[in-house]
């Protein structure tokens, strides 16, 4: 029943949601400042997990590659594969259902107990569709350009790590990057990315939406946000993955 | 003027409104009074349709709320105004965005006349000089004036506030108890104020609607309410020693 009740929540947020706008140009601004807050203040900390997580593929790979039948452009050619298949795309977007959905259900949750979003609603604005609408379209304008950054630097970054620890060359590792590239992995892995941004922005919206209580219930909620949007985030890769890959 | 008509509301099983009928007349400061957890806030959140009630109507100057749909109870909801209890400014806002905010959203006025309007409520409620500040560095009794600013900013036709005093000194209340009478006899609105502050109540009711235990035990005026007959309001009413020497 409790589970019926929360789906029935979140459909109906949904439909809240996507209503026509009271004005464009408010929500333009709202917009505009949430690129900022969700795209632009993430690109620092999605820029470091990048270069590390790079730079670690690549030398777990060379250390679990020691026969001489495997060439060694292989280490560039695993190292771009798991970056752009998996790890740029889930654990980023992981490390982002943290910093992003843990920020969004406490901001809302603050509005909800301090009776700011009972205003908006008494003076008539659709308070899920002001507060929520701009956060999930810049989610979804701005997810994939921080996935094509950290797949960038996490190749970059594990050609650089690899060539200094003396593993390969950076000759072989560019060699094994561009081997066998298909077009289609990075459209899978923004594809996903698309889904990772909505299934973040709307899930800790709701549990932000609905907080009742106080400072204690907006911990909780921002707790349940980051928890419940991973969980969704690997169910929805393992469909995905069913569904485009194979 | 705003009728609240046989209101019935309750929560898992517990009735917490029952049968409640008032007329908030315009141009006067009604009150709603009662002991924490009489169901006030309930009442007033069902009049302003943040609650449903179970059974019962409320309507404004005529027209049936409850009936309405979501467009029309939009178009109503833009001649309220309310001062909530812990003020509900918007942190991100500066106080005249605050001010601005239902302006931006509903109006199409430029940018120069939205601030001209602000500014003026603003100086109505004599915090001009503070246009600039966030919300967080405003006292209590300022950052319930910017609520009033807020909520007259689209000339309402009903304006209620939650408990207009908590949390401010004796003084300041007596600023924002004068604030809210003459706003209401000026702009000729229906003010609706929920308290349990009796000095604002003999200071500035003009229309008292006691509430106890989900039901409105009495109705009256100010110069009513020491003389009135209903035990639960005079226990209510002279529970503090202070009363009991003054009235």
């Amino acid at each position: 029943m409790n589970i019926l009740h929360t789906i029935g929540e979140y459909a109906l947020l949904m439909r809240r949601l996507f209503q026509k706008p009271e004005k464009f140009s408010v929500y333009w601004k709202q917009l505009i400042h949430e690129l900022d807050k969700i795209g632009v203040q993430s690109i620092g900390i999605v820029a470091l997990l990048s270069i590390f997580m790079g730079g670690v593929i690549t030398l777990q790979t060379a250390s679990n590659i020691d026969s001489a039948w495997i060439p060694a452009y292989t280490i560039g050619f695993a190292t771009r594969q798991s970056v752009i298949l998996e790890f740029s795309p889930t654990l980023i977007s992981l490390i982002l259902a943290g910093k992003v959905g843990s920020n969004i259900a406490s901001e809302i949750g603050t509005m909800r107990i301090s009776e700011q979003i009972d205003a908006l609603d008494i003076m008539g604005v659709n308070s899920a569709a002001y507060l929520i609408l701009p956060k999930v379209i810049a989610s979804l304008i701005i997810f994939p350009f921080l996935i094509i950054i950290s797949m960038f630097l996490g190749m970059l970054a594990g050609g650089f790590f690899g060539s200094a620890a003396g593993l390969i060359s950076m000759v072989d590792y560019i060699y094994g990057i561009q081997f066998e590239f298909k077009m289609f992995s990075v459209i899978y892995a923004l594809a996903k990315t698309f889904v990772f941004a909505f299934i973040i922005t709307t899930v800790s919206s709701y549990f932000g939406y609905y907080t009742r209580g106080g400072a204690l219930q907006v911990g909780e909620a921002s707790t349940k946000a980051v928890v419940y949007s991973s969980i969704y985030i690997l169910m929805a890769n393992y469909v995905l993955t069913q569904l485009l890959l194979l | 003027m705003i009728e609240v008509r046989n209101i019935h509301k309750a929560f898992n099983g517990k009735q917490v409104l029952n049968d409640v009928s008032i007329t908030f007349d315009q141009g006067k400061v009604n009150f709603i009074i009662g002991r924490s957890g009489s169901g006030k806030s309930v009442l007033t959140k069902c009049i302003v349709g943040l609650i449903e009630p179970d059974e019962g109507d409320v309507s404004y100057d005529g027209l049936s709320f409850t009936l309405m749909n979501n467009k029309e109870k939009q178009e109503i909801r833009k001649k309220i105004g309310m001062l909530f209890q812990g003020s509900a400014l918007f942190d991100s806002l500066s106080v005249v965005k605050n001010v601005m905010f239902p302006l931006d959203m509903f109006t199409n006025l430029s940018e120069k006349e939205k601030l001209e309007k602000a500014m003026q409520t603003l100086e109505r409620v004599e915090l001009a000089d503070s246009a600039n500040l966030l919300p967080a560095s405003l006292s209590g009794g300022m950052m319930k004036r910017v609520g009033i600013a807020r909520a007259l900013s689209m000339n309402p036709k009903f304006l209620f506030c939650d408990e207009p005093n908590s949390g401010l000194d004796p003084q300041t209340s007596i600023i924002i108890d004068n604030l809210i009478k003459d706003l209401t006899y000026e702009l000729n609105i229906t003010t609706v104020v929920i308290s349990h502050d009796l000095n604002s109540v003999i200071e500035i009711g003009d229309r008292i609607n006691f509430i106890h235990e989900g039901r409105v035990a009495w109705k009256g005026d100010r110069e009513g309410i020491v003389k009135a007959d209903s035990q639960s309001l005079n226990d209510f009413v002279f529970a503090s020693n202070l009363m009991k020497k003054i009235l």
